[in-house]
């Protein structure tokens, strides 16, 4: 932390880039890639990043306009300023990729992730869950005498805090959808 | 007017006529014989038969490199597919256009470990700019529109069109090329004017400008040679290149200092350790170039002018980038230069000239000369002498051979060098020369080999011999895997492991066998005489020159080490010794 109290790698409150180029802090960052549909185009930009080893840490993708076949591939990576700022020239450097968003770098971002839980148990450990699972405001989308399925909508850390608490009280699966994530305002 | 109806395998033909293409470099198999069918019925499009797929790509590389159009290889599924991998790859290093069109097992058979089946759009997306499966006749000519553009616009590089047998059997209408499909990918190719106009006030000032030029001057095309060589003679900067940009300024210029890196000239790696102001005109700071990236150039600010953004900053930070096509970039450049009143820092220059002219005196490529044996350099010295002035192409294996070549050789055009340069691909050179020669079959087509390298693909004599291609095959014949051998002598204790061949083949016999000629020299006195010869000889020449084995190429910047480190071949023994090592 500097003086001014910024943390280091985020431009989020700057009109200026204050990252250190030369910086060795890794920062994780979310990039929203805008794709042309076509077969393979995930496969191309997976394989660049385990091609010149750069990190996945979450995956999303779906078409997001039919008519005009684009998808959306919202990827959070880590790395330190060169080597995000090398992602996402080499991102959109490829033929099928239309425009590439550092959603961390570029301002405010809303990011949300979808997990579903699976949590068994009975008596206190089943009322628990229950009660956690409003003060989370997760919805029950699945019951039986001895089982619920969690659905939950939030940040990657919520969903984590979630998953931590219901360890004890019998969580048997987890899956999580990836963050998709949109930046602030317009 | 409706669109005409034909089969893929007809349109695949009529969009390499469309697209300008006179000649395919290819190797039939079951997955392409409706295409084979259609070429078969048709004059307009040459076929070269190769010998080997990896051959075909190479070939069409040294096309594309010597003529600056799209180069095209035809080969079938499976191993047609998984042979041109190398190519691909060459091509992909080194940023040259290549179109390979390959067969596939039919559409409903994909996935059934069919006979020859291999998934070639996943094993060559890495290695390709972009690759497509074609599924549907009825796209198959707009995509092989496409892949044409997506070859040659922005950073050139090769694609691959992938299609099914029963895709090439299939009718559809055919897609002419006005009318397919405008691509979203257009890569920016005007320059940022602020930066230009940054750069050229760093020009103004600068006591120790440098150029320091790259295969992208090349790829960019005549016309950004034209203009670099306009804006040398005018600053009186001096210049210095990688091994991809040899010949976009003239040898013969004289602000040319030389190649630079690893096994560059003295007074282009010195000149890059000292500069003030570094010009990186399409080059990418590539290893062999850089050295020691930490001590790098250490007091220069660094202007870097590439059409791809990921070549900016990837390995060194520079201070003015300038993304865009090297060509406009310097037209736009040279205009505000000339608009601002022709500055530059005369008195700087002068002095920076005089400490360039007392490192030229080094005369760092000075060797021992041998009354008794060939030394490599010498050879390719006579081969220069004997040759210059000629419409003259140079294509090279990969090796020492390949570094002498750079340093002896000189170009004065842009487009007569055609080497493995990213990917250094042992056997590159002999298929590349063949290309090159079908492209220009009046002129000289050399290929400086070491002979290692060069049994790599000499399969694809026969294709010279088949097509009448009369390549020069000189190669230095040192019976050792020369730069392999160099390493092990000065950094691995002179443990010559694997480094030598026996059981070489009698070149000249191995020439009669191919049905061309044969030549073996190993006195310094016959050189000339023999290489009057083989140019002569009309028809390709196995020129076998028996040179010193043990010969070491100088000036070499150990890996690792900055520019100012650079051994020359008086300090070999000191360095071996250890005492440059401490």
């Amino acid at each position: 932390m500097s003086a001014l109290k910024i943390k280091k790698g985020s431009t989020s409150h700057s009109a200026y880039d204050l990252r250190d180029p030369h910086s060795e802090v890794e920062a994780s960052h979310t990039l929203a890639v805008i794709v042309e549909n076509e077969p393979g185009v995930l496969a191309r930009v997976i394989g660049l990043f385990s091609g010149r080893g750069y990190n996945i840490d979450s995956l999303t993708v779906a078409e997001v306009d039919h008519t005009g076949h684009r998808s959306r591939i919202t990827v959070v990576t880590r790395g330190t300023p060169a080597v995000i700022d090398q992602i996402e020239a080499q991102l959109s450097r490829m033929v099928p990729v239309h425009a590439v968003h550092d959603l961390t770098a570029e301002g405010p971002s809303v990011q949300r992730e979808l997990a579903l839980f699976k949590v068994v148990g009975k008596g206190d450990q089943r009322i628990e869950a229950l009660r956690l699972c409003e003060i989370f405001r997760a919805k029950v989308v699945d019951t039986s005498l001895e089982s619920f399925v969690f659905e939950l909508t939030g940040t990657p850390d919520k969903i984590d805090a979630f998953a931590d608490l219901m360890r004890p009280l019998g969580l048997k699966e987890i899956a999580r959808t990836g963050v998709a994530a949109l930046s602030r305002g317009f | 007017m409706t669109a005409k109806v034909m089969t893929g395998a007809k349109m695949v033909v009529q969009a390499l006529k469309d697209q300008g293409v006179e000649v395919v470099f290819g190797y039939p198999g079951g997955a392409v014989l409706p295409i084979y069918d259609e070429i078969f019925q048709q004059n307009d499009i040459r076929h070269i038969l190769v010998r080997h797929e990896q051959g075909a790509v190479h070939m069409a590389e040294g096309y594309a490199r010597s003529t600056g159009k799209v180069g095209v290889a035809l080969v079938t599924s499976g191993p047609g597919a998984t042979n041109a991998v190398t190519g691909l790859t060459d091509a992909l290093m080194d940023s040259i256009p290549i179109l390979v069109l390959s067969g596939q097992v039919p559409t409903f058979m994909i996935g059934t470990d069919g006979f020859q089946e291999a998934d070639t759009v996943g094993i060559t997306r890495p290695c390709t700019k972009m690759n497509w499966l074609v599924k549907e006749t009825d796209r198959l000519a707009d995509t092989i529109h496409q892949a044409f553009h997506v070859a040659k616009s922005g950073r050139p590089g090769p694609v691959l069109v992938d299609i099914p047998k029963d895709v090439q059997f299939a009718t559809g209408p055919y897609t002419a090329p006005e009318k397919a499909k405008v691509s979203h990918y257009q890569p920016r190719v005007k320059g940022d004017i602020d930066a230009i106009t940054r750069m050229v006030e760093l020009m103004e000032t600068a006591e120790r400008p440098l150029f320091y030029t790259g295969g992208g001057v090349i790829n960019s095309g005549k016309g950004a040679s034209q203009l670099l060589c306009e804006f040398v003679e005018a600053t009186g900067f001096p210049i210095t290149s990688t091994l991809m940009g040899l010949g976009a300024y003239p040898a013969s210029g004289k602000a040319w200092l030389g190649m630079l890196g690893m096994h560059g000239l003295y007074e282009a790696n010195l000149a890059m350790h000292g500069c003030d102001l570094m010009i990186n005109v399409g080059a990418r700071f590539d290893d062999r170039i850089t050295g020691r990236v930490a001590d790098f150039s250490p007091k220069s600010k660094k202007v870097h002018i590439d059409i791809d953004p990921s070549s900016i900053n990837k390995v060194i930070r520079v201070d003015v980038p300038i993304l865009g096509d090297v060509g406009h970039i310097l037209e736009d450049a040279l205009k505000i230069w000339k608009a601002r009143g022709r500055r530059v820092n005369k008195d700087g220059l002068a002095k920076w000239w005089g400490q360039i002219n007392e490192w030229r005196a080094v005369n760092c490529l000075s060797y021992t000369p041998s009354s008794s044996t060939i030394k490599p350099q010498y050879a390719l010295e006579r081969l220069e002498a004997l040759t210059k002035g000629m419409d003259r192409y140079i294509t090279t294996e990969v090796g020492q051979h390949q570094m002498w070549a750079a340093q002896f050789l000189g170009f004065d055009e842009p487009n007569r060098w055609m080497t493995s340069g990213g990917l250094g691909t042992m056997g590159y050179g002999i298929p590349a020369s063949i290309g090159v020669q079908v492209a220009h079959p009046e002129a000289l087509v050399i290929n400086v080999a070491g002979e290692a390298s060069w049994l790599m693909n000499m399969q694809e004599m026969g294709t010279a011999m088949q097509f009448r291609a009369p390549v020069k095959q000189f190669i230095l014949n040192n019976e050792r895997l020369g730069m392999v051998r160099q390493w092990q002598e000065l950094l691995h204790g002179e443990r010559y492991s694997h480094s030598w061949s026996e059981s070489l083949p009698d070149f000249v016999k191995l020439a009669e066998a191919f049905g061309c000629k044969g030549l073996r020299v190993d006195d310094p006195k016959d050189l000339d005489d023999a290489i009057l010869e083989m140019i002569r000889y009309d028809g390709p020449v196995i020129f076998d020159c028996r040179v010193e084995k043990h010969e070491n190429c100088f000036p070499m910047i150990p890996s690792g080490k900055p520019h100012n480190e650079m051994l020359l071949s008086a300090d070999a023994d000191a360095f071996k010794s250890g005492a440059v090592l401490v």
